[in-house]
This record gives structure tokens, C-alpha cells and sequence, in this order.
């Protein structure tokens, strides 16, 4: 007998690039984060190729997540076709052999910065957001075990001081992202930086959304049919983007969230920040046979 | 002159009413230094309570102590208010943190401890009623507003930061915070230290002028005898983490008795 025989074959790295035990860490902090909804869990964080600050926690989460059959989905501002998000799907596809996807309906793990996308995740599906800053008591305690302490406490009184003071500041609540949402009752979390268009999608929502800090080595994840509860006073409700009625000047899309594009004429045109699915709207306006799944929105709306 | 018969002679209320607060045997050291030895307090409703004594006699410490910022060696703490039986030292952090935020306002010396320098002062006041679970835009802006002038603070300055305003307008805020959920006692914390004398003087205006309106409960805390003279109903001189004497007001400064107490009363006049 040889050792040759009672080892393992040597390969280049292990499946989906993390060792084992990275993924053995990040797997039992995940489902200690499911079972403790927006609370965030510590994780030892590891070193991928990638700089920190660039997705390194949503990163993790997803090579954990990954095996052959996942067909992944990444997302920069919205757009799949951003190089940050090109060589982070090229990148899990090489190390897991899973298949690469622009189509939300056809992804089952999306990882995303900045937007969840416009067509309803269903159950099957997981969505691995990118957090910069997971603490949404920073603005407001500055030492960070203090603000561990309020979270064991719920004292969350300070973050309407946040809002209190954007109201008398500016007339209305202007915490464009990362708005700080109370997660089934209890934990106050950042829902990293999507905009306030997209929060209501978290609310009792079918899918499981991992949101995961690399740098500052913390997870945290709302689980599916979870209340996700926007911060709000008695007598201002919560507003999202006013893009209801814009429409994209590419698709002719009407009623999602947009991205501004200044002209040169000092106007600005819009197109849709969901990229992918404005590419289907142009498809199907060509008559390919392309289907645009359910959406979050009807018509500019959220249904209760 | 003599009393009509119909006329029924009542006793003053301090004989008559419970104290609110009284602290029984407290004890606290730090390491090798005595802070406060035995020490036992009563405060009774409606009433200035002056306590006075050199640097490190143990006031603040005592003070840190009806906070419930610290936590003694031993003794008992008891407030006479509804739904709170017991010691209230042996109180969980949580419940600590409900009573400090409703029941007990405090002014700090140093207003960086008592305010959130970076936000604005109605903020500062608004934080308080958030604790306290206020939840509406509408309400919090009035009683903010309304702490805010029962403090004689300047209103077209209530959204500006505490840094950027003066000492004296910085200990109002302080105030408009500590009396906005109208606590059952009011901690002062040697509250005109650092201020001029005429600043100083409005500030204690401002204070009795509350006092008399509200009949709130204050014990203050003051190595000035000026000020105490000027608030206090009843003084409580301190000195190496003991009670030397106390009485009213006017008994001990017109005919002190202890040895202490009297070069402390010279040593002003």
C-alpha cells in the first residue's frame, strides 16, 4: 500500500474554490443567520481573488451555495454585462462547472449589488446580496460593541433620530439605500445598499436572501416568508423612488426602477436599471419568443 | 395672633408624605479608594436636595449611583413610583435602561456626556421620546419644541447642533432633554460649572423657574455654595464618601455644626 492509494488525486484547488472547512464556516453561520433573522453572525472570512470591498462576502456565500446544476446570475447596479459582475460569474462558473445566466427566471443563486431584480424570485431560488456595511446602528454609535448591545437590547429608538432628522433637514426622509428595515420583528438590518424601490421585495418574500459582509466578516439573512418592516413614523409613511410613471427610452418600459442618463441637452432620458429585463422587453417587442416572468411591480405599484 | 377654630392646623409635607427616593447603606469602592462609605440619602417629593463637598468627596459618585450608571458594592436604592418594588440596583440592564430614560432626567457638567454632539438639539430631545417609544413625526417635534421652551432654549436655534452653541445654551438642551418625558426626579450635575456668572445666573433662573412650576424633585450636585444656597431646600455636605451633615438649607449655612462644614461656609463668605 502507497499513500498514493489512500490519497486523493492532487487538483488544482477544491470544488468551488473555497477548502473545505471555509465552506464548512460559512455553511453553519448561514443557517445559524436563517434561523435568527437579521441578526448578523461573524463569520471567519476568507481570502478570494478578489479585493475587498468588491463582493468578497457575497462571493463566499455563493461558492458555498454553488454546485453543478446552479445556474448563476450576477448583478452590478442592475446590469449583468458590467465587468465586475462578468468576471465574478465567469469566475463561479470555472470553479463549479455551474451554468452562467442573464435570465432572473432561469438563475437559481443571484448575486447582486445594489438591486434585487424586477421578476419575482420564486422559492427555489437564492439571493446572495453584497453588503459594505452591514451595522445600521454606525450613523449613530460609533463603537461597535456598544452597538452590538443594542441590538441584544432592541434599542433602536437612535435610527428614527436618522430619520427625524433627514424630515426637519430636507422635508422628507432621504436615505436613498441601505434603508434600515426591522427583520421579522426583532433585528434591525441594512438591507446593503438597494434602493428603497427594492425593500418592499424583501417583505414576505418567497426566496432566501443571504446578504453577507466580506471586509467586516458578518452574514446575516432573511428567510423566506419573513416580515421585513421598513423603519417609518406613525405619520410618514415609507415612500419608494418616485419612477412609477418614468419610461424607459430604450424598451418602452413603464413603471420599474430606472437609471437617469443625463443628455447633452441638459434633460435626462431613463432606462431601465434591470437591464436584463429591458433586453427581453426589446426582444419581445421584435417578436422572439421570450417570456418576462411576474414582476414585483404592477404597473408602478407593489400589491399589498 | 390666634387661629380661628375652624381652621385645621396640617403638618408640613415632609413629615407628612413617603420620601421618593432613599438610598440606605450604600457602599462603593474603587480599588484602594473609598468612594462612598455607608451612605444613606433621602429625598422626599417636590423638594431641592443640595449636595455639596470638595473634589472626590464622593458626590458625583453618588450621583453616577440615583443614575443607576453604576452599580455599588452593597446597599439599597428604592424610588417610591408605581410598578417599581425592590432594590432597584438589582435591576437587568434592559429595565435599567426603561427607568433612566422615563423616570430620571440627568444634566451633566460636561455636556459631550449628556448630548450627541452631531446631531441637532431637538434631535437630542426627540431621542428621548424615542426610547420612550414615541413614534410620531408630529409629536415628537411638539414636545421636543415644548422641552425646548420650558428651558428657555432660543427656538430658532432648535435644529442647530449642540457644537456650534454656547455653554449655557448647550446645558438648556441638556435640560430640555432631561425634562422632556417630565421624569419623577431631575440629577444636576454641578450644572453651572464652567459657565460666566451671568450665564450661570439664567441657567439657575431657568431652574428654579421650573422647579416652582412643575414641583419637580431635583437633587443637584455643586462644589459652589452659591448655587446651592440659591437652589436647595435641603443640604447634604459630603466629605471622603460620607455624610458629615445635613439639614435645611438655611440652618446649614446660618449655624453649621460640624467642624467641616464650617471652614466650608467660611472659606465662601
Amino acid at each position: 500500500m502507497t499513500i498514493a492509494t489512500l490519497t486523493r488525486p492532487w487538483e488544482a484547488m477544491s470544488y468551488g474554490f473555497l477548502d473545505a472547512s471555509a465552506k464548512r464556516e460559512l455553511r453553519r453561520k448561514m443557517l445559524k443567520a436563517i434561523a435568527v433573522p437579521g441578526c448578523q453572525m461573524p463569520y471567519a472570512s476568507r481570502e478570494v481573488p478578489m479585493a475587498r470591498g468588491w463582493g468578497t462576502g457575497g462571493l463566499q456565500v455563493t461558492l458555498t451555495l454553488l454546485k453543478p446544476s446552479s445556474v448563476v446570475k450576477v448583478i452590478d447596479q442592475g446590469a449583468d454585462d458590467s465587468v465586475n459582475a462578468a468576471s465574478i460569474r465567469s469566475f463561479l462558473s470555472k470553479v463549479s462547472g455551474a451554468r452562467e445566466t442573464w435570465d432572473t427566471t432561469e438563475a437559481t443563486l443571484i448575486q447582486s449589488r445594489h438591486r434585487i431584480p424586477e421578476e419575482r424570485l420564486r422559492a427555489d431560488q437564492v439571493l446572495i446580496l453584497q453588503v459594505p456595511n452591514p451595522e445600521p446602528l454606525r450613523p449613530v454609535e460609533p463603537n461597535m460593541s456598544v452597538a452590538r448591545q443594542m441590538h441584544a437590547d432592541a434599542d433602536y429608538g437612535r435610527l428614527w433620530l436618522i430619520l427625524y432628522e433627514q424630515i426637519v433637514r430636507s422635508g422628507r426622509v432621504m436615505q436613498g439605500a441601505a434603508y434600515p428595515s426591522l427583520v421579522n420583528g426583532r433585528h434591525v438590518m441594512t438591507p446593503s445598499p438597494i434602493p428603497r424601490w427594492d425593500v418592499p421585495k424583501l417583505h414576505m418574500a418567497q426566496h432566501l436572501t443571504f446578504l453577507s459582509a466580506g471586509r467586516e466578516k458578518r452574514l446575516y439573512a432573511v428567510p423566506p416568508f419573513t416580515r421585513v418592516e421598513p423603519l417609518v413614523f406613525s405619520d410618514v409613511p415609507y415612500q419608494v423612488e418616485d419612477h412609477a410613471a418614468l419610461t424607459c427610452h430604450r424598451s418602452g418600459m413603464t413603471g420599474y426602477f430606472m437609471n437617469e442618463i443625463p443628455q447633452e441637452d441638459g434633460s435626462s432620458a431613463f432606462e431601465l436599471s434591470d437591464s436584463h429585463l429591458g433586453i427581453k422587453a426589446i426582444r419581445q417587442a421584435e417578436g422572439a419568443a421570450v417570456k418576462i416572468g411576474p414582476t414585483w411591480y404592477e404597473n408602478g405599484k407593489m400589491p399589498q | 395672633m390666634i387661629a380661628s377654630p375652624t381652621l385645621t392646623l396640617q403638618a408640613p409635607q415632609l413629615m407628612t408624605t413617603p420620601p421618593l427616593l432613599t438610598m440606605t447603606g450604600v457602599s462603593r469602592r474603587y480599588g484602594d479608594v473609598v468612594a462612598l462609605q455607608d451612605l444613606s440619602a433621602t429625598v422626599y417629593p417636590g423638594e431641592v436636595l443640595g449636595i455639596v463637598g470638595e473634589s472626590g468627596s464622593g458626590k458625583s459618585t453618588l450621583l453616577r449611583m440615583m443614575n443607576l450608571e453604576d452599580t455599588p458594592d452593597a446597599g439599597d436604592y428604592r424610588l417610591a413610583l408605581p410598578d417599581l418594588p425592590g432594590n432597584l440596583f438589582d435591576l437587568d440592564r434592559f429595565a435599567r435602561r426603561m427607568l433612566c430614560a422615563t423616570r430620571i432626567g440627568i444634566v451633566y457638567q460636561n455636556p459631550h456626556l449628556g448630548l450627541l454632539m452631531k446631531h441637532t438639539s431637538s434631535g437630542n430631545v426627540a431621542e428621548r421620546l424615542l426610547i420612550a417609544g414615541e413614534r410620531s413625526f408630529a409629536a415628537l417635534r411638539g414636545r421636543a419644541r415644548e422641552a425646548l421652551d420650558a428651558s428657555e432654549f432660543p427656538l430658532d436655534r432648535m435644529d442647530a447642533r449642540p457644537i456650534e452653541l454656547s455653554g449655557g445654551m448647550q446645558q438648556r438642551v441638556q435640560l430640555a432633554k432631561a425634562i422632556a418625558l417630565e421624569p419623577a426626579l431631575l440629577l444636576l450635575d454641578e450644572p453651572t460649572t464652567g459657565l460666566d456668572v451671568s450665564v450661570q445666573a439664567l441657567v439657575l433662573d431657568t431652574l428654579k423657574r421650573l422647579q416652582r412650576d412643575r414641583a419637580i424633585t431635583m437633587v443637584i450636585v455643586s462644589h459652589d455654595l452659591g448655587v446651592i444656597r440659591t437652589m436647595a431646600d435641603r443640604v447634604m455636605v459630603m466629605r471622603r464618601g460620607r455624610v458629615v451633615e445635613q439639614g435645611l438649607a438655611d440652618q446649614i449655612f446660618q449655624d453649621p455644626q460640624h467642624a467641616y462644614t464650617q471652614q466650608l461656609v467660611h472659606a465662601k463668605l
